[in-house]
């Protein structure tokens, strides 16, 4: 699978309180218009000389403006801090479809591949002193490279570890119902369509509640 | 096997585990919140169908504590969204927040209500969850679409964590606590340095300490990277878990092959108050050389900070003293808040002991320790510096950007609050 556009770059130890800020962690995820919120905020937290390097005081976001990146590029230990999985969706919901940091704190980590919001890929050097704040990039998980388009230089991307499988599936839910890791869960034995998924994790082309279906599709590796 | 490891393995159903691998655990407790609760709810539902029950009532545990005193719209909503999953799935360990149940601030009120046990797996929507590995279980935190798993399935996986053991030895100096020595420790790791590792608290300084204590150096596991915090149980867990009518305890084992990543060894009495410096939990610094730093707020609140062991400590300093600048007290839960007006020192309840020095008591929760929304109580709203117990100090940890918070021990937030700028507590504590 191969994500392209315009590259966003933080630094090191970017917590989940810049990514997004404790005041925002208000809105309902499950109502379109309240959810688009988290991406207005995404990355607001970040101080403006560390917003969008090399030159900072590039907002990830303008208000009002789609915002035009879809990858992150973050350095060592990138969303450290509290738990909250609204980091990972505020960046979804901002554009990001990848965030390619040097190292990941392991809730972040763990939440952008359960949840399946953005694609967590770790770079082998730290590249946020590399890549610049607009460079056209292509993250390619089966070369395991991110090439910069504008000097031509593909820098390497390390393995996906023991996770890979969940990143393929699309997130926890759809690795789990392809793979019997449902245990003897009653839930799944009365499991009706309502969430527009089958049992395998599919979406459900009938399923008439797919506005809520806000999942992506999985990221083939 | 290591303790932890010896815990996982259990939940597993394995004969042994080894760090790096993965294994699907059952989950003895779920544990949600304000913040988290709604979003994992959703999940839950959009996942399992909107008829769909909690797979064991009497292991999920929801406590708000987050954005309990605001009038944010958005805060009160979401705290009806709980109340109402609450009253649906008929779960029996919900704290209202509107009820004489409330506790306040989960990590400690999880504790309180004997559901922090030792063998125990334990996950929960907050990543300061690692609190209650200090009872010799595995605690650790996650986010609302893993919390929506369990909640349908009761099982999870769980990478193996390598284990780093830290030995403490000696005595601890009076003027000295556990949040000195884990954020002295947090440096020495690093703020990634123990990446998805567990960190294993043993030693004849760890065995002297109160559970809350204890709890403070479990709680900060995340401050490095953490992935848990364990302290083996002991006869302090036990006592306290008894006190609190517990009496039955799983016992775990731990056989002779216990392996560990690495071993650091402190000598605690060698130790001295320790603050982190803005904007992150690892740059510590001696206390005694931050006195150039005024402070416009003093902080003592949180899971971090805000238990009986860390008000009894400011309640030493305080004692017939009074504050140089805005002092905020936050009391964990409601029933430390009570224990304030009854427990003494030198026949004064601590809570006048802080009112006479001029200190503002909030009411329980998790307040400003991340800030929250604008109304937040002891929130800091523009360019204040304040030196405070809890556990962040990212940018805009406790509001506004502009802010500057360092962290350190009640007793050095609480000596600091007397002359208005960062002091080594020592001088006030012999």
């Amino acid at each position: 699978m191969v994500i392209k556009g315009k590259a966003y770059v933080v630094g090191d130890h970017v917590d989940t309180d810049q990514i997004i800020p404790a005041e925002h962690l208000v809105y309902r995820m499950d109502d379109p218009q309240e959810r688009a919120l988290y991406g207005r905020f995404a990355l607001t937290g970040v101080p403006a000389e560390g917003a969008g390097l090399p030159h900072g005081c590039t907002p990830l976001v303008k208000a009002d403006e789609a915002a035009p990146f879809t990858v992150l590029i973050g350095g060592q230990n990138f969303g450290c801090g509290s738990s909250r999985e609204h980091a990972p969706v505020a960046l979804a919901e901002a554009g990001i479809q990848a965030v390619v940091a040097h190292s990941y704190a392991r809730i972040f980590f763990r939440n952008s591949v359960d949840g399946g919001f953005v694609l967590p890929a770790e770079s082998e050097e730290n590249l946020s002193m590399t890549i610049a704040t607009g460079d056209e990039v292509e993250v390619n998980m089966k070369t395991q490279t991110l090439k910069n388009k504008r000097t031509g230089v593909s820098h390497a991307l390390k393995p996906m570890d023991t996770v890979a499988e969940i990143v393929s599936a699309g997130g926890l839910f759809a690795y789990a119902r392809e793979n019997q890791r449902m245990g003897d869960c009653k839930n799944e034995q009365d499991y009706c369509t309502a969430g527009g998924r089958d049992r395998a994790g599919s979406v459900q082309a009938s399923c008439e509640d797919t506005d809520r279906c806000w999942y992506p599709g999985g990221f083939a590796l | 096997m290591n303790f932890i490891e010896t815990v996982l393995a259990r939940r597993a159903g394995r004969e042994r585990v080894t760090p790096g691998e993965t294994v699907w655990v059952d989950v003895d407790t779920l544990l949600t919140h304000d913040v988290c609760g709604p979003g994992t709810i959703g999940i839950f539902q959009h996942e399992f169908g909107r008829e769909a029950t909690v797979w064991d009532p009497d292991k999920v545990v929801l406590m708000p504590d987050h954005y309990i005193f605001t009038e944010d719209a958005h805060a009160i909503r979401n705290r009806e969204l709980v109340r109402q999953f609450a009253h649906e799935q008929a779960l029996p360990h919900y704290y209202d927040e509107a009820s004489d149940r409330y506790r306040g601030v989960c990590h400690v009120g999880f504790a309180e209500e004997g559901f922090a046990r030792p063998g125990r797996v334990l996950f929960g929507t907050d990543s300061h969850t690692c609190t209650a590995g200090a009872f010799g279980q595995f605690a650790t935190g996650i986010g609302n679409t893993d919390a929506a798993f369990i909640m349908g399935t009761g099982r999870l996986w769980v990478k193996v964590p390598e284990t780093v053991r830290i030995i403490l030895h000696g005595h601890w100096p009076a003027a000295l606590m556990a949040k000195d020595a884990i954020l002295q420790i947090i440096c020495d790791l690093g703020l990634d340095g123990a990446t998805y590792g567990a960190l294993e608290f043993v030693g004849e300084a760890v065995e002297a300490l109160d559970m809350d204590e204890r709890m403070t150096l479990c709680n900060m596991a995340i401050e490095a990277g953490g992935k848990c915090g364990v302290i083996p149980p002991d006869a302090v867990t036990y006592d306290y878990l008894r006190a609190r009518g517990v009496d039955a305890f799983e016992s775990i084992t731990v056989n002779g092959d216990a392996r560990y990543q690495r071993v650091l060894v402190y000598d605690v009495s060698l130790m001295r108050p320790t603050v982190a410096m803005p904007y992150t939990p690892d740059r510590a610094a001696l206390a005694a050389d931050l006195s150039d730093v005024k402070l416009d707020q003093c902080y003592i609140g949180s899971c971090t900070g805000g238990k009986m062991a860390d008000f009894r400590a400011a309640a030493r300093v305080l004692n017939g003293r009074s504050v140089a600048c805005r002092t905020v007290m936050v009391p964990a839960t409601r029933e430390i808040e009570k224990a304030l007006e009854t427990e003494t020192l030198h026949d004064h309840t601590l809570a006048d002991i802080f009112r006479a020095a001029g200190a503002e008591m909030g009411p329980p929760s998790c307040a400003a320790c991340l800030g929250g929304p604008k109304d937040t109580f002891g929130r800091l709203n523009g360019d204040e510096v304040c030196l405070s117990t809890t556990n962040r100090n990212f940018p805009g940890r406790m509001g506004s950007p502009k802010s500057q918070t360092f962290l350190a021990s009640p007793l050095t937030v609480a000596a600091s609050a007397v002359i208005g700028r960062i002091i080594d507590p020592s001088v006030y504590v012999t």
